[in-house]
């Protein structure tokens, strides 16, 4: 059987990429496309490092086989800046310190721009359960929704409790 | 010139450098590294726990689709490992295997795909040998030994020391508490799985770029284990994804890529699998202690009498020092006149145990802290009074030598009491509701050295160009702490920058000067130190040039705000790039050099050499917790921490420390274990991890972390850098016994060991509803053969730091181990066996 080829929106851009069809999305992003901002974990699901968005939802990549993504928008942390311009939540995270090893910064990005997509003025607890998947080991979470409440203000919605 | 007054950088809320990079997912990881033509490696790895080799055939995988090579342990005939006493690893098992996961060959070849295909072609005979499967077993069954080494039977290390008439001072205490504990593995669970790539750079010379806390001691293992010669050999540690501990080791996968790359001259990858970090561990030493401690009527310690058992798995890693650990630093947080401690550690056949963010301490701690609870309200007396009225004094030796400098610790205690209403509220939170405090102390870097030698543990180069560019070179490694901002907030103070000016490379074996890598708290306080000796010469390199064009004195010059002006005149001055400028004309081309080493120890026994830092930080916790009366389900609410850390360089990744720190210490607390099963006999009868993934290794999500309020006691230390101690790994060490005192106020009975599951609580409830003892934990502690202690007098004796009963020990200082044979170059590196 040929490898597999789709057609999908990386980023914006459009891709046409060839693979070997057991290839996961995460390892078509990786390897094929060298968007080695989405990180592996656990290849399992367990952790988020691989969270990426398709067509604006949260997706964890290395659950989903990438013939599955044909004709799909992916999001991943390289695609959230416009231009030169940092995303408000890029900007809040390094404000708030909510980086420290950075391996989960990605997964938890892309997973607060969904949220915050979906619900501008999101409060400490929407946070918390958006982000339940997001396994981060260095932070303690906090500064980590800080930064998402900060990105909130930022983007216009009112300050949130 | 800065003082601690006028600081710029110092103190100030900033962006960390290396942030912008993470947030736009372009920092570089190990396995984002992507080289022409590489390879991929996969291990094979055992399936059993204990057993002979008998025979590896390579044939059929050889013959595979995309294989290029196959190695095993023919190919690795020396040995290495982190400590110089504990030699006893190689890359790929030679002859026996000690533990499931065990590496018996590794596969080489073109994807990684066909690497793992090949590798389930690799056929291994295997003629098992008993196991032993946990410390009792290890001090029942001498044979079979695991290693060849050791102090007799499976016993790894056993280590006795007593300082002062402990005896005598129990005997004569008005009560006597006596309690055993019991804390449990756990693991480090860093979210980047260990990655590595080998190659052999165009000028010929090795490349290993890596996932490791520890580029100086790779690089050593390397050109020990591979007998190259070291100048030969680069290491670069990549940006961690995460450490703490976890990768402080030189691992098999790392000496395995290299020797690939060298036989196929092509470079090899590896990443391993999360199942595969789960084995290579290095993690928390399961610690079973029995602790005895005197007190007058009135609470006053007059005597502590500690004896630890850790379980240490298949290999020494730094399990000699994590078995000093057990025992160094309950001196340093409450004058203990007199105490002995006894420690031993024994081999299982289970993943080997390491260092992990507070390094064997923390299991001691636990056992500790919650005793002095028991003790309190034994005797009747607010636990945070009983601690306040003997916290061991600043600027003081303890009992085994230790010397402490500043100590915030009664000012810690204060805050969280003052800030959690513990006074109040303490006890009449109503059922099921209850608050817990405990202290703790940590190290801001070891006093000694990992192997024995008489260099700086951290080494800065600045280079100053013309364009008014500095950068800063440190082999210290970044694992997510922020050494990096660290290593530029210095010079930046320094030099009158902003820390974006400066461009820091760090990590890198061939192009930085040694820093012995990022563990024991370290990094801040010795690079730091360096990195201001190095600025500060830079400085006045370029004073001297200013001084001389604007026709002032040098030392009226300041270097603030990109400009090096006249203090009284400050329009008279010149550019931060005019000023190097002028500094290049006079002096040739610009660069200094800065190096750290920690002042000398007076703990000149047998083991003094664990547990000596330049300052130690010091951090008090009140937790409060609800337990459900009818599941005994725990939660915690709230988290009040107050810590020592000398001096706030950054207070967002200061406060980042903390609350990970406190994150990690609720998920030892309250449900983190690295758990081990024996397999069913017709499966092999294997001890292997209970749940190797990190959906059953349960760790704390967003839903479990409490709020926390976090305080810092700012007393400078005159030994940190700008008075700065550390803040990586002390915050964690309170909360476990926090939480456990935190349960017993709640319900009323204890729960003696980690984690503090809701099956335990309700345990201990059962028991005392049956007319038994209110807890749940070890019953007791076995009889262990120790050897004599070290006898020494403490400072208070009149003691001079070393015992009566030892022989002078001979000074090692110049056994580097890192020297050439005669004959070089090509020759032999000469192992470090001290």
């Amino acid at each position: 059987m040929p490898d597999p080829r789709i057609r999908l929106t990386v980023n914006g851009d459009p891709v046409e990429v060839t693979f070997g069809g057991h290839k996961t999305l995460l390892e078509v992003l990786r390897e094929d496309l060298r968007l080695t901002g989405t990180k592996h974990g656990c290849e399992l699901g367990e952790c988020g490092a691989c969270a990426v968005l398709v067509d604006g939802k949260p997706a964890l990549s290395c659950l989903i086989l990438a013939q599955e993504v044909d004709g799909a928008a992916v999001t991943t942390v390289e695609g959230l800046a416009s231009d030169a311009r940092l995303h408000p939540l890029q900007d809040a995270f390094l404000e708030c310190g909510a980086s420290q090893c950075g391996y989960c910064t990605p997964g938890f990005l892309v997973t607060a721009r969904a949220l915050l997509d979906r619900k501008p003025k999101a409060c400490r607890g929407e946070i918390s359960e958006a982000l339940a998947g997001n396994i981060c080991r260095c932070t303690g979470y906090i500064q980590i929704f800080e930064a998402v409440e900060r990105a909130a203000e930022k983007m216009g919605g009112e300050p949130p409790r | 010139m800065s003082t601690p007054d006028n600081l710029r950088v110092i103190g100030k809320a900033r962006r960390r450098i290396d942030g912008r990079a993470m947030v736009l997912g372009q920092t570089q990881f190990a396995d984002d590294l992507s080289f022409p033509r590489m390879l991929h490696c996969r291990l094979v790895r055992s399936t059993v726990p204990h057993a002979t080799i008998r025979a590896i055939h390579t044939g059929r995988a050889l013959a595979a689709k995309g294989v290029k090579a196959i190695l095993t342990g023919d190919h690795f005939p020396i040995p290495y490992g982190i400590l110089p006493v504990s030699q006893d690893e190689h890359p790929l098992c030679r002859g026996r295997v000690r533990m499931v996961g065990d590496p018996v060959a590794a596969v080489i070849a073109t994807t990684e795909e066909e690497a793992i295909e090949g590798a389930l072609l690799v056929e291994v005979e295997l003629e098992p040998l008993r196991t032993i499967s946990d410390p009792l077993d290890a001090l029942d069954h001498p044979e079979p030994r695991i290693h060849d080494y050791g102090d007799v039977g499976n016993v790894h290390k056993k280590v006795a020391m007593e300082f002062g008439e402990i005896d005598a001072a129990l005997a004569g205490a008005d009560r006597v508490f006596e309690d055993v504990f019991f804390y449990a593995g756990n693991t480090h669970l860093a979210l980047e799985q260990h990655a590595t790539v080998g190659l052999v750079e165009p000028d010929g010379k090795l490349c290993v770029w890596s996932s490791t806390q520890t580029p100086h001691y790779v690089h050593r293992a390397l050109a020990k284990a591979l007998e190259i010669p070291p100048h030969l050999i680069r290491v670069v540690a990549c940006h961690n994804g995460g450490g703490f501990g976890g990768k402080s080791d030189p691992f098999n996968h790392e000496i395995v890529v290299a020797k690939a790359a060298m036989l196929t001259g092509r470079p090899v990858k590896i990443c391993l699998t999360r199942e595969e970090v789960f084995y290579c561990h290095r993690g928390r030493h399961p610690v079973l202690m029995r602790m005895k401690t005197g007190v007058k009527k009135d609470g006053t310690i007059v005597g502590m009498d500690l004896e630890t058992l850790l379980d240490g798995g298949a290999y020494g890693s730094y399990g000699v020092a994590s078995t000093f650990y057990t025992g160094a630093l309950q001196t340093v947080t409450y004058a203990i006149p007199k105490y002995r401690f006894r420690g031993c550690r024994v081999f299982t056949n289970k993943p080997p145990c390491g260092p992990k963010r507070g390094h064997g301490t923390p299991q001691p701690r636990f056992g500790q802290e919650v005793q002095l609870d028991k003790i309190a309200v034994s005797l009747g007396i607010d636990p945070a009074d009983l601690r306040l009225k003997q916290l061991a004094p600043a600027n003081s030796f303890t009992a085994n030598w230790m010397r402490i400098g500043t100590s915030g610790l009664r000012a810690c205690i204060e805050s969280v009491v003052e800030r959690s209403g513990w006074r109040e509220r303490r006890g009449r939170l109503g059922p099921g509701h209850g608050m817990g405090l405990a202290v703790s102390t940590y190290l801001s870097g070891a006093g000694l050295p990992i192997y024995w030698n008489d260099l700086p543990h951290s080494g800065v180069q600045l280079q100053f160009d013309r364009s008014g560019g500095v950068t800063a070179f440190c082999g210290a490694a970044e694992i997510g702490q922020g050494s990096d901002d660290v290593l530029a907030a210095m010079v930046a103070e320094v030099l009158g920058l902003t820390t974006h000016d400066i461009r820091v490379v760090t990590g890198d074996t061939s192009m930085t000067p040694v820093d012995l890598g990022s563990y024991s708290s370290r990094v801040t306080l010795m690079m730091g130190n360096a990195a201001i000796q190095a600025a500060e010469r830079g400085r006045d390199l370029i004073a001297s040039a200013v001084a001389r064009k604007l026709d002032l004195p040098a030392d009226r010059l300041v270097f603030a705000g990109g400009r090096v002006f006249d203090a009284q005149d400050p329009d008279k001055g010149v550019s931060f790039q005019d000023a190097v400028i002028l500094g290049e004309a006079l002096h040739g081309t610009l660069g200094t050099t800065g190096s750290y080493k920690p002042p000398p120890s007076p703990a000149r026994y047998k083991g003094g050499g664990v547990g000596p830092s330049p300052a130690y930080s010091f951090t008090a916790a009140v937790v409060e917790v609800d337990v459900d009366p009818r599941t005994c389900w725990l939660e915690v609410t709230k988290v009040w921490i107050a810590h020592d850390i000398g001096r706030v360089l950054n207070p967002i990744l200061a406060r980042g420390q903390v609350e990970g720190s406190v994150y990690m210490g609720l998920g030892e607390a309250l449900m983190e274990e690295q758990a081990m099963r024996r397999l069913p006999a017709n499966l092999s009868g294997a001890l292997v991890h209970k749940m190797p993934s990190m959906l059953e290794y349960k760790s704390p999500t967003t839903l479990e972390m409490p709020p926390v309020d976090t305080v810092f006691i700012e007393d400078p230390d005159p030994n940190g850098p700008y008075g700065a101690k550390e803040v990586g790994q002390g915050p964690l060490l309170p909360m476990p016994p926090a939480v456990a005192n935190a349960v017993f106020d709640a319900v009323g009975v204890r729960v003696d060991e980690t984690p503090i599951t809701p099956e335990k609580i309700a345990k201990a409830i059962w028991e005392r509803d049956h007319g038994r003892d209110p807890r749940c934990g070890p019953a007791s502690f076995p009889s262990i053969d120790w050897p004599e202690a070290s006898k020494v007098r403490t400072p208070a004796e009149g003691g001079d730091g070393t015992a009566s009963n030892e022989k002078p020990r001979k000074s090692k200082l110049l056994a580097s181990g890192f020297r050439l044979a005669p004959g070089s170059p090509g020759a032999k590196v000469e192992g470090v066996q001290s």
